[in-house]
């Protein structure tokens, strides 16, 4: 046990508490309690993909429902609207805290973020684990609301007072929406404890050589990322302990005077109900780029591979990066323009908006011109990130119009919104989650995953997408507003049932197709073919390790960095490679704080 | 691989090509005053947007293709492109933007006009009412606590002891009349809602506590469905009303008709 601590300064346990400890003890220590990050990366891997399972599953209860109202399902019977709304509620919740803002920054970060650096260890190893064990409850807590009085919050997942303040004001707003609020508080502090351990890893953990400038992109989109995280999830966190406090004691944040509530009057007065939307929303812009950037990295990162190329304008990437986070913070209004804010802030929101487009468009042309003639291998990683590249193109062209106020108070709440969204944040982070998997998997599992399935997947999963979300565009352009449970409400939504009927074939289809990966999956962890250290000839420092990459981590050793992350195709180079660096005999233990 | 990958992106841009051109379904005909300008608007971001999506994949498709080794080292970047590229996007995304915002205040930009109708809108869970203040031109005092009672005819809990109330007319449909400004003061009774006429290309949220003026004006007589676009509860996909536009006299004679009989109590 001790050897897995040998570049750490945490309390190593002693050899006589090693003797006296039973091996299931140890198994315990090392499977589950662990504080080696390469671990706690696999459980926050495996926390995400029950988290999809159960978002996925939701969807296809809402999309059958939308069509086939009349529809029993099995053990749930009909569905109900306040059902209806506790599953969008819950399929957005897990979709955007535990599946799009957790695989690609906690759980392939935490994996990789040190060993890329060159460090065995992240910097703070047991609040890196405890944020996983508060995630882990915080999904428990969220999950267990399908089991109270009421069922599920069903606010959706903005949770827009008074509707979320009140217990009166619908089913789910009960004993649902306290447990929805208390899981993402939990979820809050586990993401502050795991960034804070992102940016003191990045800051002081870089192997010798490891200058910013010859980070891998995706470290730099982690290390933004888990800035983002500590500055908006600490916001999220004090307005959900203030609507906690107006909902229990009596406090008076959100709530103004005067609600007649289910006939009831409320005894409440003197809140204002926008400021919870600026709140949530100072967060919510924020937490969008907090799932997309981690993608966008390793998107970059696998194009360069790949390409056999460089990286396209690495510099003009990490500016890209600190541009989005930094404008990230200044565009929260946009989804506000037909609140009720003043209309003159209307112009400086879209007009910052219309600037965040700007780095992201230049990330998009690197991209293309990292492709652009490049010996490109068609390997699974590959083609899901070029399928986020489309994704991206095609999500991210809605942005200017709905950056415009006066389009999006047409479009606003209308499946328009839902298409932009689930296209360039849903679908394009899933698609990089698919690409990391596919690419990384060799080093978490020591094997490799079957390609055929992977790229049956792909083809899937690419058209399965494109025929579900596009369609959206319509309804939302037809005026179709979103999170109806019902189409029969209003004549002229009625009317685009057709449509709807084609998106939840498409829907089916596609999340069927996910068995292909789950069984690619679990199969290639027992059976796959065993993994070379280095087989996608890669640079970076986590290929110097066998595969899986091994507990201790560089053991002994420690990497010398000399090069920078993406030497592809390097003329008189012996391969077409150069590895950023080698491994030599450690010195001192510099890791320690 | 290569040829599927690019035959799979041609296959989606042309897909979408279809969805966009043959627009089974699309806006509904625009009816009030700000339509044409906001379908104009669209339109223009469309076309530009749409063909730098088409652009965007053909790229993407013709850099995914297979390529002999050319030797040498390649690129790592070059920034008078990357200058180019960025000038080129920032002129196009502003060029939108500064024609989106000068819609904003067009649209948004309210002036008094003679004959302009004056309605108060609320929602509740989940229903709308529209309240005209009668002759006198006020609306009465309300206060939902105290004397709203649905079942009574007064489910806006308008003040029985304010005079100004007891001409005020309310209805569960909006009639205006064509050609003139209708101001809208919106509120909301217990959560927020959103009053959504996509035939006017209307939507403003109510919100508890908060009274927002906003305003349009119908260009044609006809009925248009509104809908509630804001997340309202579990009855919010049937909080359906309608407007119904229709001739000065008839809306005059409207009124007439629904005058209260007696005042209110």
């Amino acid at each position: 046990m001790s050897r897995l601590h040998h570049a750490s300064s945490d309390p190593v346990p002693t050899s006589a508490s090693i003797t006296l400890a039973p091996a299931r003890n140890n198994l315990l220590r090392r499977y589950m309690f662990s504080t080696d990050h390469k671990v706690i990366g696999r459980q926050y891997f495996f926390l995400s993909l029950a988290a999809v399972l159960a978002g996925a599953w939701l969807s296809l209860l809402m999309r059958v429902h939308l069509v086939w109202p009349k529809a029993a399902i099995p053990f749930l019977g009909e569905i109900k609207p306040e059902n209806y709304l506790a599953y969008l509620t819950m399929h957005g919740t897990l979709m955007v805290f535990f599946v799009l803002s957790t695989a690609p920054q906690s759980g392939f970060g935490t994996f990789f973020l040190p060993l890329q650096l060159g460090a065995s260890r992240m910097a703070f190893a047991r609040l890196t684990a405890a944020g996983f064990w508060v995630a882990l409850v915080s999904f428990l807590v969220l999950m267990a609301a399908f089991f109270v009085p009421g069922g599920p919050a069903g606010a959706g997942w903005t949770q827009y007072p008074p509707l979320s303040a009140l217990a009166s004001a619908g089913p789910g707003q009960g004993m649902g929406t306290d447990l929805w609020l208390v899981s993402i508080g939990l979820f809050c502090v586990s993401s502050l404890f795991s960034a804070i351990s992102f940016i003191a890893t990045t800051i002081k953990y870089r192997a010798p050589g490891m200058t910013w400038m010859r980070m891998p992109l995706t470290c730099w989109a982690w290390f933004v990322t888990a800035i983002l995280i500590l500055l908006a999830f600490s916001i999220l966190l004090v307005a959900l302990a203030m609507l906690i406090l107006d909902r229990h004691a009596g406090t008076n944040f959100f709530l103004p005077g005067g609600l007649l509530v289910s006939g009831k009057p409320v005894e409440h007065s003197g809140g204002s109900a926008l400021l919870w939307q600026h709140l949530f929303w100072f967060f919510g812009h924020p937490e969008v780029y907090i799932a997309i950037l981690p993608a966008m990295g390793v998107t970059s990162h696998l194009l360069s591979v790949f390409a056999r190329k460089p990286v396209f304008g690495y510099k003009a990437m990490v500016g890209a990066t600190l541009a989005i986070g930094a404008l990230g913070f200044m565009v929260w209004g946009h989804h506000m323009f037909v609140s009720g804010m003043n209309p003159y802030a209307g112009f400086a929101f879209s007009t910052l908006t219309t600037a965040i487009a700007v780095p992201s468009a230049i990330k998009t042309f690197n991209w293309v011109a990292t492709l652009y003639g490049g010996r490109i291998r068609y390997a699974t990683p590959l083609l899901f990130s070029a399928g986020f590249v489309s994704l991206f193109i095609t999500g991210g062209l809605t942005g200017p119009i709905l950056a415009q106020p006066a389009l999006d108070t047409y479009l606003h709440d209308t499946y328009f919104v839902v298409a932009h969204f689930h296209l360039i944040m849903a679908m394009a982070g899933l698609f990089a989650i698919f690409s990391s998997t596919y690419f990384w998997f060799p080093k978490m599992f020591g094997r490799m995953m079957n390609e055929r399935l992977g790229r049956l997947h792909f083809w899937i999963t690419l058209f399965g997408a494109y025929a579900t979300f596009m369609p959206m565009h319509l309804l939302g352009i037809a005026g179709h507003p979103r999170r109806y449970s019902d189409l029969t409400g209003v004549q002229y939504v009625a009317a685009m049932a057709p449509l709807q009927k084609f998106i939840t074939v498409a829907a089916i289809v596609t999340i069927s197709g996910q068995i292909i990966f789950l069984v690619n999956l679990f199969w290639s962890m027992k059976k796959g073919p065993a993994a070379e250290a280095n087989p996608w000839d890669c640079t970076t420092l986590e290929w110097t390790l066998p595969s899986p990459a091994p507990a201790q981590g560089f053991g002994g050793q420690q990497p010398q960095v000399n090069h920078g992350p993406y030497e592809y195709n390097v003329p008189g180079a012996e391969k077409d490679f150069v590895m950023q660096g080698r491994l030599q005999p450690a010195k001192a233990d510099r890791n320690a704080i | 691989m290569s040829a599927a990958l690019r035959l799979a992106i041609l296959v989606v841009v042309l897909g979408c090509l279809y969805l966009f051109l043959a627009q089974p379904y699309w806006f509904p005909a625009g009816v009030s005053s700000q339509s044409a300008l906001i379908d104009h608007q669209f339109k223009i971001a469309f076309l530009v947007l749409g063909a730098m999506f088409v652009a965007g994949h053909l790229v993407l498709a013709y850099v995914l293709a297979k390529k002999p080794h050319s030797g040498g080292q390649a690129s790592t970047g070059n920034w008078r492109l990357e200058a180019a590229w960025t000038i080129a996007i920032t002129a196009i995304f502003f060029w939108l933007n500064i024609s989106g915002d000068r819609l904003w205040s067009s649209t948004m930009e309210s002036a008094k006009q003679t004959g302009q109708i004056e309605i108060e809108v609320t929602g509740a869970q989940f229903q709308w009412y529209f309240r005209y203040p009668g002759a006198d031109g006020v609306f009465g005092r309300v206060d939902a606590q105290k004397f709203a009672k649905a079942d009574e005819g007064n489910p806006l809990g308008i003040d029985p002891a304010d005079q100004a109330g007891r001409d005020d007319i309310v209805s569960t449909s909006m009639v205006v009349p064509v050609g003139h400004l209708v101001e809208l003061h919106l509120r909301a009774q217990d959560v927020v809602h959103s009053l959504f006429i996509p035939a006017m290309r209307f939507k403003q949220d109510t919100v508890p506590g908060m009274e927002i003026h906003s305003h349009f004006t119908p260009t044609q007589t006809g009925v248009y469905e509104i809908a509630c676009a804001e997340l309202c509860g579990s009855g919010h996909y049937r909080m359906r009303a309608e407007v119904r536009v229709v001739s000065k006299q008839e809306f005059e004679k409207w009124l007439k008709a629904h005058e209260p009989v007696a005042p209110r109590e």
